[in-house]
């Protein structure tokens, strides 16, 4: 049985465990490739590295998590070695060739895809399995290639973020604004109500592309990818591609004037109305309870 | 500075999406079609680039006939001509993607500072067909990108990581994958939607490669389709969604 190889990032722990567990499907012997958490990130160098590992040892397979990085390293070997990749891959058959299960448009559709390449390319869609404590997995630990050409681009400096506020992608709770809330201003609604549940702001893209919200705070397939206790959506449709980033949401309530809005369909509570006359309601009576 | 942008035709697909039968492709009767918001922020830095450094912006699109529509969508923003490589529509793998794309633009001939790119399609997501376009053409390349100054020779890019912000120093010509947020592109103006019409686009039908990432065929992720619980209607739901609010302790 051949080896598959599991890329490990730095700093995403679980999302690399459950790409470990991914590669389990695959059947052969499980090594990890973990580099030096020091060293400058060179896509080019870990690649490199990467190829010449699975190389050495005859590798079947190799496997990243589907993050920005996991995806990025294993587009490099695919074009280093000239095989085929599957990128969010959610399972796997082994065979020839082997045969995934993969997400496209950010996981609202999915697609059965034959993979004909050696070694087989598989990154591994976020959440797809939740990973579980493996044995015998062998862990090879690597420095990056110090090829000039490999570190041509290459990380040389990271400027920390100004952070101001809850990171919409960490909150605990969300409340959204869409097209629905009508302008910039129409948003101090929204924003009331945040400040009183502690939580993020977030939009779609309609309120990003009319210049009402910056696209830090859009949730969706080209936005950000939320995973709150609840979620509460107010004004927003629910187009697939905003539904796409807030699969994770625990539940949803959706506070729109149109019952047949598709949001719904995803939604766990309703509330039907305009959102001007609900979300102050909400924060009055948020405000009562409490007393202040 | 000469740029290159490679966009993808996609159906907008509203809020549910709809397989043919043969489960092929979307169901498209009824829908429109767009660019992947990466790639119209894309084309936007690249007009930004020309418009403060000078040079030609050119669209590439990989695409059926009427995937003409996009590219007249950018040249009406700004880039100043198109190529089009015409497919019968069926879906082709990346490395067929990125080998057809290389091949035009080696026969374009146009010497490109930059070939930008999305950073993933809309709705294939492969995550790979710049990263192939640049090492077939010998080129560095960065992907994800939400800035980039061209400084000289080289060109500074930054990506947004966990807790700020990578910054990477690439030497021109190169290969970027942008992400949307860079910039918010601009609407097409009537007049820049007439003189769209008359920039000039050349069309040719390059030879398909047997995939190697070969889609068998699509299919619905599981039916979360759930029965909301209506909490009310208007103002008068408040009461009820604090209590719910309160029930799973987050007030
Ligand atoms: C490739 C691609 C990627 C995309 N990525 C994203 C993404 O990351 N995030 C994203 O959000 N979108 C994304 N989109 C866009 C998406 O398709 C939709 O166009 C967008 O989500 C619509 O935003 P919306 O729901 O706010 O607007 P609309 O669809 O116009 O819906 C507005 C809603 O507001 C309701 N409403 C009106 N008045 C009120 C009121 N007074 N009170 C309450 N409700 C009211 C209406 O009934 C309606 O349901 C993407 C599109 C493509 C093609
Ligand atoms: N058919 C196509 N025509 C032109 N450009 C494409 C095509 N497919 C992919 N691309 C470009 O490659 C990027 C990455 O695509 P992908 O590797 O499919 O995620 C896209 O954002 C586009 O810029």
């Amino acid at each position: 049985m051949s080896t598959t190889l599991v890329f490990m990032e730095s700093g995403v722990d679980e999302l690399s465990q459950q790409a470990v567990t991914f590669a389990g499907q695959l059947g052969g012997d499980l090594a990890t490739v973990t580099f030096d958490a020091a060293e400058a990130y060179a896509p080019a160098a870990w690649a490199q590295t990467l190829v010449e590992v699975a190389q050495q040892r005859g590798a079947g397979a190799v496997v990243a998590p589907g993050t920005d990085r996991g995806n990025e390293v294993l587009a490099h070997v695919a074009a280093k070695l000239d095989q085929p990749m599957s990128a969010n891959c959610m399972s796997v058959t082994p065979g020839d060739p082997a045969t995934v299960i993969r997400m496209r448009w950010g996981g609202s559709l999915l697609e059965e895809a034959r993979v004909h390449g050696a070694p087989v390319l598989l990154s591994v869609a976020p959440h797809a399995v939740a990973a579980t404590a493996a044995s015998d997995v062998e862990t090879v630990a690597v420095s990056a290639s110090a090829t000039a050409a490999d570190q041509v681009v290459r990380v040389t400096e990271t400027v920390p973020a100004s952070s101001a506020g809850v990171s919409l992608a960490d909150a605990d709770v969300v409340v959204s604004g869409g097209r629905g809330v009508g302008s910039a201003e129409g948003f101090s609604v929204i924003e009331e109500l945040a400040a009183l549940l502690g939580a993020a702001v977030g939009c779609s893209r309609a309120v990003t592309s009319a210049g009402w919200r910056p696209h830090s705070d859009q949730v969706g397939q080209t936005g950000t990818k939320i995973s709150p206790e609840i979620y509460i959506a107010c004004g927003i449709s629910g187009a697939t591609q905003h539904m796409a980033g807030c699969k994770g949401a625990k539940r949803l309530l959706a506070i729109n004037p149109d019952g047949e809005a598709s949001i719904f369909a995803s939604a766990d509570y309703a509330v039907i109305g305009d959102l001007h006359e609900v979300v102050p309601a909400i924060s009055a009576e948020i405000r009562k309870v409490r007393g202040t | 500075m000469n740029i290159l942008i490679c966009v993808k035709r996609v159906p907008l697909t509203g809020g549910k999406i709809t397989l043919t039968d043969d489960e092929q492709a979307i169901q498209t009767r009824h829908l429109g079609f767009t660019v992947s918001p990466h790639e119209e922020c894309a084309a936007e830095e690249a007009i930004r680039l020309i418009e403060a450094h000078g040079g030609e912006s050119v669209v590439l699109t990989l695409g059926p006939a009427e995937a003409e529509e996009q590219l007249r969508d950018m040249m009406a923003i700004g880039v100043d001509r198109a190529i089009h490589l015409v497919t019968d529509g069926g879906e082709w793998d990346p490395q067929a993607t990125a080998a057809a794309i290389v091949d035009a633009i080696r026969a374009d001939g146009m010497a490109f500072d930059l070939i930008l790119f999305g950073n993933e399609s809309a709705d294939a997501g492969n995550y790979q067909v710049a990263v192939r376009v640049a090492y077939a053409l010998g080129l560095p390349v960065v992907n994800g990108i939400k800035g980039i100054t061209a400084d000289g020779g080289n060109l500074r890019c930054e990506r947004e990581v966990a807790g700020g912000r990578d910054i990477y120093a690439v030497p021109a010509p190169a290969v970027v994958s942008v992400l949307e947020g860079i910039n918010l592109p601009r609407y097409p103006s009537v007049p820049g939607r007439m003189r769209a019409k008359r920039k000039p686009l050349a069309a040719s039908e390059p030879p398909r490669a047997q995939p190697r990432l070969e889609m068998v065929r699509l299919l619905l992720p599981e039916g979360s389709s759930k029965q909301a619980e209506v909490l009310g209607h208007g103002p008068d739901a408040a009461p009820r969604v604090v209590e719910i609010l309160t029930e799973i302790g987050v007030i």
